[in-house]
């Protein structure tokens, strides 16, 4: 195939790259040159070459400082890092029993959740594809289980459509895929599509919709056992004496389009949310805490950083102790790594080139909100089998997602009752205190499941805008701002190189943070082993 | 513990307080919920209330962790009042542009409002006409 030919020159170039400038240049040049494109992790990083006793300093103890720590230790630099918080991890992070969180404002909130139960304030899902954040887990022993995105018993819902009723997302995706496949093998029938399909064609078109829309022989949507197979029956199956099953109603055209219920569809179809998705065992912060026994030694903890400095010799931070600031102190090394989010970065001197400081005022943070209820029981699964996965509403509460661990158990469970994600509704969850947040989520889940009412017995809150460390959820890039001001966001400036979810494609995605920290330390590891 | 309880007091007390039809409008206080990509507030007090007090904070006097949330209150910043405009349509640093989730009128109103309240007493009104001027 033609297409081969630039291909093999490609690669024939890549190995004398390689070769010649170590794979660390080679790992930069497959990158530029389109040819990681798939997937941008090639593998463990292997940073050739003598740092010489290079000394760097990390700002922030997320996935990006972490992992930048781990492999810049292992490079042979002496690593320090500064942390904000009194614990690793970052936005990677768990709310469970006993844990206690006070957002900006003094609002306090301890988790009374029982035993086991959590909710992950911050990132809950992995994509398969996310090779990098799965090659760390396996590296650090990060137990993984899957994240169901998609379960066809939870629920669309809408105020507007069907009285409010939510609607099995099996029978919304059978009834929008049947009502097509219906219309469409009629028109085809009509003769309607003679011009631009050809009769053989149409023939394997009528077999397709048939198949994919469960019509009947005469290519229609009908109630009966063909279309109860995907969108549900009005009686399951069973055996003995009442073992047959009867079909259920499906819902005409005009009523499922008119829902929008449809619209939820796509979701689950996007690269992102492709099964399978993955979840550590126990918690996200599990990833957090298995990077923090690599390099949690070489942490300060509790170091709130006021200003970054650098001149032609080093780069030198100052911090204060966030818990009683007082006496500033300061840190000197060769180079920085600064992982502290733009929406902190961006009020703090930085010593930093006219470019990149316009970069880093250039990027708001989005508004997100996180809210975990547990129940007395987990109703969703004994009344509804419903067993993870989420249900999607055009209430304000926008999700509600069910635990992916501890299924069919007895006693209690705790589930997501919201997660709102940019938009006007984010901004009003976050303007309420925690326990109206609370409240809340219990009054507007009751629409979707009225157990709620009986069954709720304690929550907790997360308002990304209000969190200290973060103030804010996630760098939030238009186009335009990423035309104007993302190269020179990465760029290395002097002797500082920024990383973390900021500073990659894959904004609010761990997998972000530890691609931007490979390609960052990546960089600046070809610069001190030229020098 | 003894905040749970509390919270589910209050859970039960809101959901006796709002009839099911009325889940998706204000309740109790004032909390309003908008239906799509706008705010759905009108006044200054309820954009306040339900945007801006997310990180100002519902007395205005902000909020400090890692970085800042400033103070609104006896603030000179909104002396001149083109700037407060100009931030509330474009964002700056860790601040949010609005401008394309409120309209102008709404807009002036919360500047209107911040320019009049937390021992700000600034006389001059932002008119829906400026905002759109400061739009271009």
């Amino acid at each position: 195939m033609p297409s081969e030919l630039p291909t093999i020159r490609r690669r024939d170039l890549l190995a004398l790259i390689g070769t010649v400038a170590g794979s660390a240049a080679m790992y930069h040049a497959m990158t530029s040159l389109g040819f990681a494109s798939e997937s941008p992790y090639q593998g463990p990083i292997r940073l050739e070459g003598d740092p010489k006793g290079a000394s760097v300093l990390v700002l922030g103890a997320g996935l990006a400082g972490m992992t930048a720590a781990l492999e810049l230790r292992k490079a042979g630099y002496k690593v320090q890092i500064l942390e904000f918080n009194g614990r690793a991890g970052g936005r990677n992070w768990t709310l469970r029993g006993g844990d206690s969180f006070t957002e900006l404002g003094g609002f306090k909130q301890t988790c009374d959740f029982a035993d086991g139960l959590y909710i992950n304030p911050g990132p809950w899902r992995i994509p398969h594809h996310h090779r990098a954040l799965l090659d760390y887990c396996k590296r650090l022993n990060v137990a993984l289980e899957p994240f169901n995105q998609l379960n066809h018993a939870a629920y669309l819902h809408s105020v507007r459509a069907f009285a409010g009723k939510p609607q099995r997302i099996r029978a919304v995706k059978a009834d929008f895929q049947g009502q097509i496949a219906e219309l469409l093998a009629k028109v085809t029938q009509q003769g309607k599509l003679d011009e631009t399909v050809s009769r053989e064609d149409q023939e394997i078109l009528l077999q397709a919709l048939r198949s994919w829309g469960a019509l009947d022989n005469g290519y229609g949507y009908k109630a009966n056992l063909i279309s109860a197979e995907f969108r549900g029956y009005a009686r399951d199956p069973g055996g003995g004496l009442t073992a047959m099953p009867e079909a259920s109603e499906p819902v005409g055209l005009s009523e499922i389009l008119k829902s929008r219920l449809w619209r939820y569809l796509r979701g689950f179809a996007h690269y992102n949310f492709q099964t399978t998705m993955f979840q550590p065992v126990g918690g996200m912060d599990m990833i957090g805490k298995a990077f923090a026994k690599e390099v949690g030694d070489l942490i300060r903890f509790n170091a709130k950083v006021t200003e970054i400095k650098q001149d032609d010799r080093g780069v030198t931070v100052s911090y204060v102790d966030a818990g009683k600031p007082g006496a500033v102190q300061q840190v000197q090394a060769d180079w920085c790594v600064c992982t502290i989010p733009l929406s902190i970065l961006s009020q703090l001197p930085v010593d930093v080139s006219a470019a990149m400081k316009s970069a880093i005022d250039a990027v708001p943070y989005a508004a997100s909100v996180k809210i975990g209820l547990q129940f007395k029981r987990r109703f969703w699964e004994e009344d509804e089998q419903i067993y993870g996965g989420i249900s999607y509403t055009d209430l304000p509460i926008r999700q509600i997602a069910y635990p992916n661990y501890g299924y069919n158990r007895a006693g209690r469970g705790v589930l997501l009752g919201a997660y709102l994600f940019e938009g006007p509704n984010a901004y009003e969850f976050t303007a309420m205190s925690p326990a109206e947040r609370v409240a809340r989520a219990v009054e507007f889940g009751a629409a979707i499941h009225p157990q709620y009412k009986a069954e709720f017995e304690t929550g907790v809150s997360v308002a990304w805008h209000r969190v200290p460390f973060v103030l804010g959820c996630s760098g939030d890039w238009t186009d335009a701002t990423r035309d104007a001001h993302y190269k020179n966001l990465c760029q290395i400036d002097g002797r500082i190189v920024l990383a973390g979810e900021h500073a990659s494609a894959l904004p609010a995605w761990q997998e972000g943070a530890i691609l931007s920290a490979l390609d960052a330390i990546t960089r600046l590891h070809d610069r001190v082993v030229r020098m | 513990m003894v905040e749970g309880a509390l919270l589910s007091r209050l859970a039960i007390a809101v959901l006796a307080l709002l009839s099911p039809t009325a889940l998706a409008h204000d309740g109790p206080q004032t909390h309003i919920f908008s239906s799509g990509f706008n705010f759905a507030e009108t006044t200054g007090e309820e954009l306040f209330a339900n945007i801006c007090q997310g990180c100002h904070m519902p007395d205005g006097s902000g909020a400090s962790g890692a970085g800042t949330y400033p103070s609104l209150v006896a603030d000179r910043n909104l002396e001149a009042r083109g700037y407060p405009v100009y931030l509330v349509i474009n964002g700056r640093k860790a601040m949010p542009p609005f401008g394309e989730m409120m309209t102008d009128a709404q807009i002036a109103a919360v500047v209107n409002y911040l320019r009049t309240h937390f021992d700000n007493n600034y006389q001059d009104i932002v008119t829906a006409g400026e905002v759109r001027d400061a739009r271009r």
